[in-house]
């Protein structure tokens, strides 16, 4: 279908509205940024509104990070920023200009799982596996600033982290996997 | 789950940020961690036009301690103060409820001035400012003013800061005896915030309480210190029926308590006195 004039229609959100008889906004402030994400410089042109969680997986289309609760509640979207975990639903992207992001793909090398990676799979620690990319890089975050945390301060240190699975035994017992592995 | 749309500027100084204060006044907010803003955007129970971002001034993020004075920049996160060797040993209340705000995520990003400011009144660090009587620094450009933490919290999520000014600095004097101080919170569940929470900070002179500070967050519209608790203390020893006595005044101080699905106001109340109680026998017992 074309409208008068030869513009494409658009579709909105709601699915009945055609975009363009919508009444104009106002024009939207962009921001140019530029981020290392898993070792690879980025550039990207962003509306300051933007999130650094879709621009990870919307922009640069890495979806190993996922959206949970959207309310910085379930840590499903957990990413190192400069080194320590952030909830990347809970700060902007242009907070994020000049820093160093990694994300879960950002840690196995040369095709070797990380330790931390490993510990999940050898000790069962997840099921439907949706938490897990954050669960992981949260537990990586713990053990840079605790490389030998009692149960205890597994628990502690993942409480920004829900599973609806497991239970958490198993992901407590792969976190002490990983540190065992990596202290050695 | 997207904030509206806002103007963002990122200055580099405190001087540049009042300027831009200034120019937009009440339709800007301040951006530091963003711990607490960046959920309040999405969910578009704020919508400012213009996002001042002072998460980049460095000279706000600053902790020091000298002579008697420990000053912490309103930008040190969470995790900075949770961490600092100098601040666990000359005031560790600051430590121990900075490491039971939120989780280790929001305590790398959130920033003590912004909770501050913020005055939820759940908030895990007003208990503990209060207890330590400590000053909070604003800024404008007309100049410098000094609130006093008793000052500070004047409602549900008011803090004494006005729209034209900036929390730069926490300020608080060494403790004579910094160990002899406790963080005790009931957290709720699912969020973490305080259903109570009691920060005590005592000097204890040969098994007398020479002088006790409570504070108080979770249970009133805002946290407060525990004035007729803290008298009832005075000059007396910690035994367990005059600690019992005292701390059934834990919630004297407020006429409002706080009720929701998760506890309602006379629980808040019941868990204000037994954590009063446990706060000063743990506080007294590490000193």
């Amino acid at each position: 279908m074309r409208l008068a004039g030869g513009v494409l229609p658009k579709v909105c959100m709601c699915g009945t509205h055609i975009l363009s008889l919508h009444p104009q906004r106002k024009e939207e402030q962009r921001v140019k940024i530029s981020l290392s994400i898993n070792g690879t410089q980025h550039e990207a042109d962003i509306e300051p509104r933007f999130l650094l969680v879709h621009l990870i997986r919307d922009v640069i289309g890495l979806t190993g990070t996922h959206i949970g609760c959207e309310t910085s509640i379930c840590g499903a979207c957990t990413v190192l920023l400069d080194g320590k975990p952030v909830k990347s639903c809970a700060v902007l992207a242009v907070q994020a200009n000049g820093g160093q992001v990694t994300t879960i793909e950002g840690l196995a090398k040369d095709g070797q799982l990380h330790p931390m990676q490993e510990a999940f799979w050898e000790c069962h620690g997840l099921q439907c596996g949706y938490c897990t990319p954050g669960m992981i890089m949260a537990a990586c975050g713990l053990l840079k600033e605790t490389p030998n945390p009692s149960e205890e301060e597994i628990r502690h240190g993942l409480e920004g982290n829900i599973c609806r699975c497991t239970g958490y035994q198993h992901i407590v017992d792969a976190v002490k996997y990983a540190a065992d592995k990596m202290v050695a | 789950m997207i904030p509206t749309n806002f103007e963002y500027f990122a200055p580099a100084t405190i001087e540049e940020a009042l300027q831009l204060l200034d120019q937009h006044g009440e339709d800007a907010k301040l951006l530091s961690g963003g711990q607490s803003l960046i959920p309040v955007l999405k969910l578009r129970l704020a919508a400012p036009t213009a996002i001042i971002d002072i998460g980049r001034i460095a000279a706000l993020k600053q902790i020091s301690v000298s002579g008697d004075t420990i000053r912490i920049g309103a930008n040190a996160t969470h995790a900075d103060i949770a961490r600092h060797a100098e601040l666990k040993q000359h005031c560790p209340l600051l430590g121990e409820t900075a490491a039971q705000i939120g989780d280790q995520q929001v305590r790398n990003r959130g920033t003590i001035g912004g909770s501050l400011t913020h005055a939820d009144p759940a908030a895990d660090w007003p208990a503990a400012i209060l207890a330590l009587d400590a000053e909070i620094v604003a800024r404008s450009s007309q100049g410098e003013r000094v609130i006093k933490a008793t000052d500070f919290f004047v409602d549900v999520m008011t803090s004494a800061v006005q729209p034209n000014e900036i929390v730069t600095e926490i300020r608080v004097a060494k403790p004579a005896q910094p160990q002899a101080a406790v963080y005790l919170k009931v957290p709720q569940a699912a969020s973490g915030f305080a259903l109570v929470g009691v920060a005590a900070q005592l000097t204890l002179n040969n098994g007398k309480c020479e002088a006790a500070s409570i504070g108080v967050t979770g249970l009133g519209p805002k946290a407060f210190r525990a004035t007729t608790l803290e008298a009832a203390l005075r000059g007396q020893a910690l035994d367990d029926s005059t600690v019992s006595a005292a701390a059934a005044k834990a919630d004297a101080e407020t006429a409002d308590a706080l009720e929701d699905i998760h506890a309602s106001g006379d629980y808040r109340r019941h868990l204000a006195r037994v954590y009063a109680k446990r706060a000063v026998q743990a506080a007294a017992a590490r000193a």
